[in-house]
């Protein structure tokens, strides 16, 4: 029986028959549209799916014509980050490394980060961050933004002025568990407006909220929340919302935003909100299980995003870096892997940037 | 990362037109399909051409709206910015404050 160079979750390179790629797709697309309450993967979708793993040349494309639009996230951290950020650890201004991604890497957007890429720590910092954005928006191009993590980890006892819920319900006190959660939720949403509103008076031309409801679901609704405020301060704003997970996790349970409870929503439950409090494109994702097969993992993902393509009002670009978007969790995600996952989203997802 | 995604169904920014095409998602919350038409309307082009970067390459100088390559005077930054502004019939943010900075 032909075997197939493919990738595991981890990123290592594995071999398996068309056979076993086959029944990898068929479980990892009845996985999504079981717990997502979506439909699978129909058989040609399945087909197009075994035909782009299977084929053994190591870069795919999409036809000429179905490019798509890519966002960045963590700005010019992939340069000058640790391996924490996959970063390469080349020293080097922030303006250099935007014009290095304008013009050399064919970056369709880009934006401006702080080295700690949270909103919080940039509040007593926000003049030198309107400085360098003036100064990089008078000579780029393309659709820069301010680019952060709402972190609403930060929020919480020992770095916040919170204490922590997890510890809270570990002593039983979930009345006072939950108290903390809203109180940090406003506390970030009043935060977001603050360095929205002025990075947006610095001339940038948005801003991109990254991994959105990585502290539960008080994250997720304090997002929300901020990004209401800020659109209504400046209506024109390009604004970005990126998911931390295929799941907002319920860490509160109750909370929400206006009327709809967001713990436990998927992608194309989660789209609706983040287009209801004003943002102009939803960044949707879908985790990657390390111990599964690229075959299962790839399925799964596009189906929860074909699903979020097309219940979101607004324009879905799918996160794929390391560990989302079926991309194996490898700090230095193999090229075959990153190129198939890719050409599935475009051609069976539909999504509208990556 | 970046390199296996341009390489696969990236638009390549302003080698051809990923950067017009995003300004429209964002500014008016057009899907894909619909950004590109747009665009490909204003240019003139079908939405095939508008990422091809031979066609763009040259287009782009004679519009004034940025180039990947250096060009000596040809209009980059804020200059490009309301060209396209012209182009897309958009405003952009920096350029709104650049004028808004400039004393009558």
């Amino acid at each position: 029986m032909a075997k197939y160079y493919t990738r595991s979750g981890d990123g290592r390179r594995i071999e398996m028959s068309k056979e076993e790629i086959l029944a990898d797709i068929q479980a990892g697309t009845a996985d999504a549209a079981d717990i997502g309450t979506i439909p699978a993967l129909n058989d040609d979708q399945i087909e197009h799916l075994v035909d782009i793993i299977t084929c053994q040349d190591r870069v795919v494309g999409v036809a000429p014509g179905k490019e798509v639009v890519m966002t960045y996230d963590i700005g010019q951290l992939d340069f000058t980050g640790d391996n924490g950020n996959s970063g390469n650890g080349v020293d080097m201004g922030r303006l250099e490394a935007a014009l290095l991604h304008e013009r050399a890497l064919g970056a369709d957007t880009f934006e401006l980060a702080h080295s700690d890429y949270s909103v919080k720590p940039v509040k007593p910092i926000i003049s030198m961050e309107k400085q360098t954005m003036e100064e990089i928006q008078d000579v780029i191009i393309a659709p820069y933004f301010y680019g952060a993590m709402p972190n609403m980890g930060l929020y919480y006892a020992p770095d916040g002025p919170y204490p922590n819920p997890a510890d809270l319900m570990r002593e039983f006190k979930i009345d006072e568990s939950m108290a903390a959660s809203e109180n940090a939720a406003e506390h970030l949403a009043r935060d977001i407006e603050y360095v929205g509103t002025h990075i947006q008076a610095a001339g940038s031309d948005g801003f991109n909220f990254d991994t959105t409801g990585s502290a539960g679901d008080a994250d997720f609704v304090g997002t929300l929340r901020g990004v209401k405020a800020l659109r209504k301060a400046c209506p024109d704003a390009y604004i970005n919302v990126g998911a931390a997970g295929e799941s907002v996790m319920g860490i509160h349970g109750m909370i929400d935003f206006e009327g709809t409870i967001c713990a436990g929503l998927y992608p194309h439950q989660q789209a609706k909100v983040v287009a209801e409090a004003g943002a102009n494109v939803f960044g949707a994702v879908c985790n990657t299980n390390t111990s599964k097969s690229l075959a299962w993992n790839l399925a799964r993902s596009v189906t929860f995003i074909k699903a979020a393509v097309e219940q979101s009002p607004i324009p879905v670009h799918v996160d794929m870096g390391m560990g989302v978007g079926g991309i194996p969790m490898k700090e230095t995600p193999p090229v075959d892997a990153v190129s198939r996952c890719n050409k599935a989203m475009v051609e069976i997802a539909k999504v509208d940037g990556v | 990362m970046d390199i296996p995604h341009l390489m696969t169904s990236g638009m390549q920014g302003i080698r051809t037109t990923g950067d017009l095409v995003a300004r429209m998602m964002y500014a008016k919350n057009m899907k894909l399909d619909k950004a590109k038409e747009y665009v490909a309307k204003k240019l003139g082009l079908d939405t095939v051409e508008i990422a091809d970067e031979c066609i763009m390459r040259d287009l782009r100088e004679e519009l004034g709206i940025g180039t990947c390559t250096g060009i000596p005077g040809a209009p980059r930054g804020i200059a490009a910015k309301m060209n396209i502004e012209k182009l897309l019939d958009i405003k952009i943010n920096s350029c709104e404050l650049f004028r808004q900075q400039l004393k009558n």
